[in-house]
């Protein structure tokens, strides 16, 4: 028996979703009285082993070739064999875009039942239950796993990382890998910057900032924030900003350690999908603005002379 | 052979529904809940499969619910923005397995080219119900897909990676997760509303399936303490609020 880790990773680095899947993967392993196992698929050119200081005791590597491109389909079957093999008990992927993939599709194979989005530990006192948020973050609901094997993804932001000594074993695991039918044709990043759904600090801006010209200030306090950069949903249908930076119930829903939240006013279907952030500020010249209410902080005033003096604060700040 | 497209479609709250629960916080209170087609399924899967099918008009498409007669009237909806018949599936689960097994199961007997989901539910969040229908297929899935096109059997599209998206191609049969980008919202217009009333609404019941999973409880998260305002004067202070007492940075 044991937890089995999907150690996520891109161009060969290890994202840090996985970090926290690893320090989440094993406390559980300690809780359940087992150890945590990590599987990595495809070219890694870090040193897995020093993922042990996650509290991994083994990775199972498989070095294909043919695992350097995603396939969920693929990745499935592979990850699958090794649960099989290593009899894992429970198997946790980030629920992240790839995590997303694959989980479901492990879990219709294995018939094992999913926990999707997990925010806390599994409560294992009398079956195994597992705490995720629901209604885009407006309720939570305790899930019970019923299956002798349990698939979880746990939320990006949701567990923090922690570590300890050791290292972990690494062991080649071999088997026949079959191309999937997904060609990629091209992989295209925002370059420098940091990814919306890992970053620990968003700032995201809405109407009140008036035109997409007026980003320019928006842009320098994230940079000295080193944040990632998201807008309210008129802003992105109106083509002020990339649909990519959409947060909320029906664009990204995230939960970052600091969300700064300018010249939006927080309908409902906004808050829906940033009321997981640790701590929330907001800057809105109308008081009356709803998204106070769910405030941490707040400064009622004119973005455009307020924004400014953040980022010279920031980098005041920064700087001593 | 017509292209074939089964769209899933799931019947969610409106999203300024208040959440609230009854029964001991066992079960989500529907008093006064307006329903709607879950946002991601109408908006972009189903508007998506209508504009493929605006340039094939030989295309067909079927919708697809797993739910109970109160499922109807956005059924119906679905069917007035443009679908062709629709399957309601009678079972009311929460479990994403037995629903996607349902789901897997329509779409083995109808042999279709192309299944779309929405990326998730706006009411379980789960993003499971297109991998699972896929993997019990054995079809291959992309996922969070914000581009779609189609040229003979060869489906382009564009998907979200973190950071960034990626282009792929993949023959048909595939099963495909779509989210915002795909396609922009319709209303549907008296035409389509008339013809929705007489499009055929078939009702099968489930296949026998055991739920690998069952809700315990819900909760609603603790209010916030209350907003601490400072003066647009003093953004510094703000600044050291946030890095000595929140330790946001």
């Amino acid at each position: 028996m044991s937890v089995l880790i999907f150690i996520d990773t891109n161009e060969g680095h290890v994202k840090k979703a996985s970090l926290e899947v690893m320090s989440y993967g094993a406390k559980l392993a300690d809780q359940l009285g087992t150890v945590a196992e990590g599987v990595a698929l495809g070219t890694v050119t870090e040193d897995l082993s020093a993922l042990g200081k996650y509290g991994v005791k083994k990775i199972h590597h498989v070095n294909n070739d043919v695992l350097n491109h995603f396939d969920a389909q693929v990745y499935t079957k592979v990850i699958a064999q090794v649960a099989e093999k290593t009899g894992a008990a429970v198997v946790i992927f980030s629920n992240n875009v790839d995590g997303k993939a694959i989980a479901p599709r492990l879990s219709a194979r294995l018939k094992a039942g999913l926990v999707s989005g997990a925010v806390a530990l599994p409560d294992t006192a009398n079956g195994f239950t597992v705490k995720k948020n629901v209604f885009s973050g407006k309720a939570f609901a305790n899930i019970t796993i019923n299956t002798a094997i349990k698939v979880i993804t746990l939320s990006p932001n949701a567990y923090q990382v922690k570590t300890g000594g050791g290292s972990a074993e690494v062991v080649p695991f071999t088997t026949n890998v079959e191309p999937g039918k997904i060609k990629v044709t091209n992989v295209t990043k925002a370059s420098g910057e940091v990814p919306l759904t890992e970053a620990e600090i968003v700032v995201s801006a809405g109407r009140g900032m008036k035109g997409p010209e007026n980003w320019g200030m928006i842009e320098d306090l994230a940079h000295a924030l080193h944040a990632a950069l998201a807008c309210s949903r008129p802003v992105a249908d109106a083509h002020w900003r990339p649909h990519n930076e959409h947060v909320g119930q029906t664009g990204i829903a995230i939960a970052p350690n600091l969300y700064i939240a300018i010249g939006i006013s927080g309908a409902i279907q906004h808050l829906a999908g940033v009321n997981r952030s640790k701590v929330i500020v907001v800057i809105n010249k109308d008081p009356e603005a709803p998204f106070f209410k769910a405030a941490d902080y707040g400064i009622v005033g004119d973005a455009f002379e307020v924004v400014p003096k953040f980022t010279e604060a920031v980098k005041k700040l920064k700087g001593s | 052979m017509p292209m074939k497209i089964l769209v899933c479609i799931s019947k969610t709250p409106d999203t300024t529904a208040k959440i609230a629960f009854t029964d001991n916080s066992t079960k989500f209170d529907t008093n006064g809940v307006q329903w709607i087609i879950n946002p991601y399924d109408e908006w972009y899967a189903l508007v998506r499969a209508i504009e493929l099918k605006e340039k094939d008009s030989s295309a067909v498409i079927h919708l697809v619910n797993v739910g109970g007669a109160d499922a109807e009237p956005i059924i119906r909806k679905a069917l007035a923005l443009g679908g062709d018949e629709a399957i309601r599936v009678n079972a009311d689960s929460h479990d994403s397995f037995f629903v996607a097994s349902q789901i897997a199961e329509v779409a083995k007997q109808g042999n279709y080219d192309l299944v779309f989901t929405g990326k998730e539910t706006i009411d379980y969040n789960g993003s499971s119900i297109g991998g699972m229908v896929a993997e019990l297929l054995d079809l291959p899935y992309v996922s969070l897909a914000t581009k779609f096109e189609l040229s003979g059997t060869k489906a382009t599209i564009t998907r979200e990676i973190e950071g960034g998206e990626e282009n792929c191609e993949v023959e048909l049969p595939v099963v495909v997760s779509a989210q915002k980008g795909m396609a922009e919202q319709r209303i549907p217009n008296m035409r389509g509303i008339m013809a929705a009333r007489t499009k055929p609404l078939k009702v099968v019941e489930p296949t026998s399936v055991t739920p690998l999973t069952n809700v315990a409880g819900f909760g609603l998260p603790p209010a916030k303490a209350g907003v601490k305002l400072v003066s647009p004067d003093n953004v510094e202070e703000l600044v050291r609020l946030l890095h000595e007492e929140a330790k946001a940075f």
